[in-house]
């Protein structure tokens, strides 16, 4: 499935913000079944913005605001999703998801399965993840590989308004459940890592030029940001512009993907580029053990061992629980980057 | 803490554990266990707020009475015709039971749970619900199906998990799945099926549909949080569904103690919900049929969700992995003092004259055939562990809706493992 704009319409200049609304307004108007359900998201609009309007626009039985139940409002959602409706439920905080996870894990993710096709999930979960914003341990978590462990689900995380508004809409039309992470450090503009330096907003980026009607981007896909050919970079959210930041910064010939989709994996694109480089760096916020990019770097691994000149290397956040004030200690930022691509470039 | 000096002014805190009226060997005693009267019970009209029907949730709902008469409001007042199909379902899923039991200690499946005592509370509450009427179930609801009609051969299939299991295979045995009469996919996982239901319920109300929802669950699993989310999202919108909770004493060794029941009813916990609570003699056909009916009537008038206390006792173990007679007396069963579902709708029959001894008699030969029969043609397509019924392929299908790379890969690695181990 390629990139796909159905109808020919007018480019707005959005933040990530204004695209997740574009596209739950737009799968709203096309399709009645899609119903928005969260803490906070009817009359108010979300506590991040992202429902605002939907709600005065749709009526209240189609956005409304639910109980303080992540548990229920997983478990509502799947009880929907089998009587035919398409619920895009929002978790609050993705620090929040843990009371819903058994419903997401044993019901949402096994329902076609344990019916042999007869049941189906067809929801999307919208939160969002990362830090950077002060959010202490409980704002700031990053809990994608969670889900990326679990048979069943798909895990999406975008990294600009264009791809979140294509990515969403395409994952509210899937008809299998999707964790749709939204890195909230980046919903108002992209970010270099450097913490202390003023914020650039959306509009100077050119990924802030959205179609104001539906188009799609596929799951699954990846997407080369930057070619290069001395080293490869994967990463995700926010990371894809600390890394892209880092990389331009010290003038490094490096090739940068954003993997925009983490299940379905793209790997084909990253096995070209990583035979191409013969080097691979792995960019997360999480934690380390166990992280996504433990299963990146396997992966590389695997399928790039005879054409690699380094070690695969990961850099994340720390094993620790996300600190407060601390917090740009944690982050792993354009120095723990910087010396990752010293290392791998030097042998 | 626990090394810091002792306040030897104070009283030392004790921690109370429940403990069940009686273990194997003592003398079983339910003199303590209240059973109101049949007929004693008011019954409230459908519409009534919550608030004024408290007694609901403390009393019994009942209408068969000693003498096996049906007296008082809450008597259905059901045709002959409707009063011997629930006689017959009900044995129906008790021959089913019985046999399938047999076939798993016979090694023809790996495992078995029979509602034996409890047949009423899914077989009475599915024939008071319209037959396209969303059901919930957990495990012990096979009357459901039984009562919609679902054929035999198709649960057998199942339970073997043969190349007639519509369901690949994949499901533990009773875990059945059954969209065509509304009967939704079972979980293993315990209540997770109570929020669903008030999804749905929510669904069919945003849609403006007339089909209501309804769930089952033990009385044990009432401690999951899943019960509680439900019931806040219940009452928040007022949703159209049964809420049905069989409390039938135990929860494999757990008594019901262990979920609160020696602080206050499972119907109680309507109440700090607002939400209307029956407590019901789950053993009397016609109080669940009742009972059921009038929560029906109030969902379908837009008055909001209603949770029934089904009380009764699981007359079996926990499942054909369990042994009760490690944990429990094994007098309770006979000496529950709420009888049997199947006798005491048989004796009413009888009383009424449209039923008799030699009628049940040839009935129960008839559905002891008619499963056995089931179970033969379900064994032509094969029995659990004789063979493998299902292509390798199918262990991949249906993860997601089209198969990824990282499913092809591992189906491509377990159709060579395949050749090599069997290379026919």
């Amino acid at each position: 499935m390629a990139e796909v704009i159905e109808a020919a319409s007018d480019t707005r200049t959005m933040n990530m913000i204004e695209a997740i609304n574009s596209a739950l307004d737009v799968m709203m108007e096309r399709d009645d079944n899609v119903v928005i359900m969260g803490e906070d998201v009817g009359y108010f609009g979300g506590v991040f913005r992202c429902t605002a309007g939907l709600q005065k626009k749709y009526g209240k039985t189609r956005v409304f605001d639910t109980p303080i139940s992540e548990c229920g409002i997983v478990g509502v959602a799947v009880g929907m999703g089998a009587y035919g409706l398409r619920p895009v439920p929002e978790i609050q905080f993705a620090d929040y998801i843990y009371p819903g996870i058994d419903q997401l894990i044993s019901e949402a993710a096994r329902l076609r399965y344990r019916s042999a096709g007869e049941y189906i999930a067809p929801i999307t979960v919208r939160s969002p993840f990362g830090g950077g914003i002060f959010g202490g341990q409980t704002h700031s978590q990053s809990p994608e590989s969670l889900f990326t462990h679990v048979a069943g689900l798909k895990t999406v995380i975008p990294s600009t308004p264009y791809d979140a508004k294509g990515l969403l809409i395409s994952a509210i039309e899937d008809n299998d459940p999707v964790i749709f992470f939204e890195p909230k450090r980046i919903y108002n503009g992209p970010f270099s890592g450097y913490y202390d330096r003023p914020v650039e907003p959306w509009s100077k980026h050119a990924a802030s030029a959205v179609p104001a009607g539906h188009y799609r981007i596929p799951l699954g896909k990846a997407n080369i940001v930057r070619e290069g050919e001395g080293l490869t970079i994967l990463a995700y959210g926010t990371m894809v512009h600390v890394a892209l930041a880092v990389v331009e910064a010290n003038n490094v010939d490096a090739e940068v993907i954003d993997l925009r989709t983490l299940l379905p994996l793209d790997i084909e694109t990253i096995e070209a580029s990583v035979k191409k480089t013969g080097r691979c760096l792995i960019v997360h916020e999480a934690t380390r053990t166990s992280g996504f990019g433990a299963e990146l770097s396997a992966l590389v691994q695997e399928r790039c061992f005879y054409h690699l000149e380094a070690p695969v290397e990961r850099v994340t956040g720390f094993d620790t629980p996300y600190p407060h004030s601390l917090e740009w200690a944690y982050f792993p930022g354009p120095i723990r980057i910087g010396r990752a691509i010293a290392k791998i470039m030097k042998d | 803490m626990a090394d810091g000096p002792a306040r030897t002014n104070l009283l030392p805190l004790a921690l109370h554990v429940p403990e069940p009226r009686s273990r194997p060997g003592d003398p079983v005693d339910f003199s303590d266990v209240v059973i109101p009267a049949a007929g004693s019970m008011a019954r409230p009209d459908e519409a009534i707020s919550p608030h004024d029907m408290r007694d609901a949730a403390f009393g019994l709902v009942r209408v068969l009475d000693e003498e096996h008469q049906a007296v008082g409001p809450w008597d259905p007042r059901l045709p002959a015709e409707t009063l011997l199909k629930i006689l017959r379902t009900m044995a129906l899923t008790r021959a089913f039971d019985e046999r399938l039991y047999r076939a798993q200690r016979q090694g023809k499946t790996s495992f078995y749970m029979k509602c034996t005592g409890e047949e009423a509370t899914s077989v009475s509450a599915a024939a008071a619900m319209q037959g396209d009427d969303m059901v919930f179930p957990s495990y012990r609801q096979q009357g459901i199906l039984m009562w919609r009609g679902y054929p035999l051969v198709e649960m057998v299939n199942q339970i073997y998990s043969n190349a007639g299991d519509k369901l690949k295979g994949r499901q533990l045995p009773i875990m059945y799945s059954v969209p065509e009469l509304s009967f939704f996919t079972i979980s293993g996982n315990l209540t997770t099926q109570y929020p669903q239901a008030v999804g749905w319920a929510m669904a069919s109300a945003i849609k403006g549909d007339t089909r209501i929802a309804s769930c089952w669950c033990g009385e044990g699993s009432t401690a999951e949080g899943d019960f509680h989310s439900a019931m806040t999202f219940a009452s928040v919108y007022n949703a159209p569904v049964i809420l049905n909770v069989v409390n039938n004493q135990w929860a494999i060794s757990s008594f019901s103690g262990f979920a609160g029941a020696e602080r206050t009813t499972f119907a109680a916990r309507a109440l700090g919900y607002g939400i209307a609570g029956l407590r019901v003699d789950g053993n009397d056909a016609l109080a669940v049929y009742a009972a059921t009916r009038w929560a029906a009537e109030r969902a379908r008038a837009n008055k909001g969700a209603t949770l029934i206390e089904h009380f009764t006792y699981r007359a079996e173990g926990h499942s054909t992995s369990d042994d009760p007679s490690a944990y429990r007396s094994a007098q309770e069963s006979a000496e529950w003092p709420l009888g049997d579902p199947i006798h005491r709708l048989k004796q009413h029959c009888i009383g009424l004259g449209i039923w008799d001894e030699e009628r049940h008699a040839a009935m129960d030969l008839e559905l002891a055939e008619m499963v056995k029969q089931a179970t033969k043609e379900a064994e032509k397509n094969g029995v659990l562990g004789h063979g493998m019924h299902q292509p390798f392929e199918t262990m991949f299908e249906d993860v997601f809706e089209e198969l990824p790379w990282h499913l092809q890969e591992q189906m491509a690695q377990a159709l060579e493992e395949r050749a090599a181990k069997w290379p026919k």
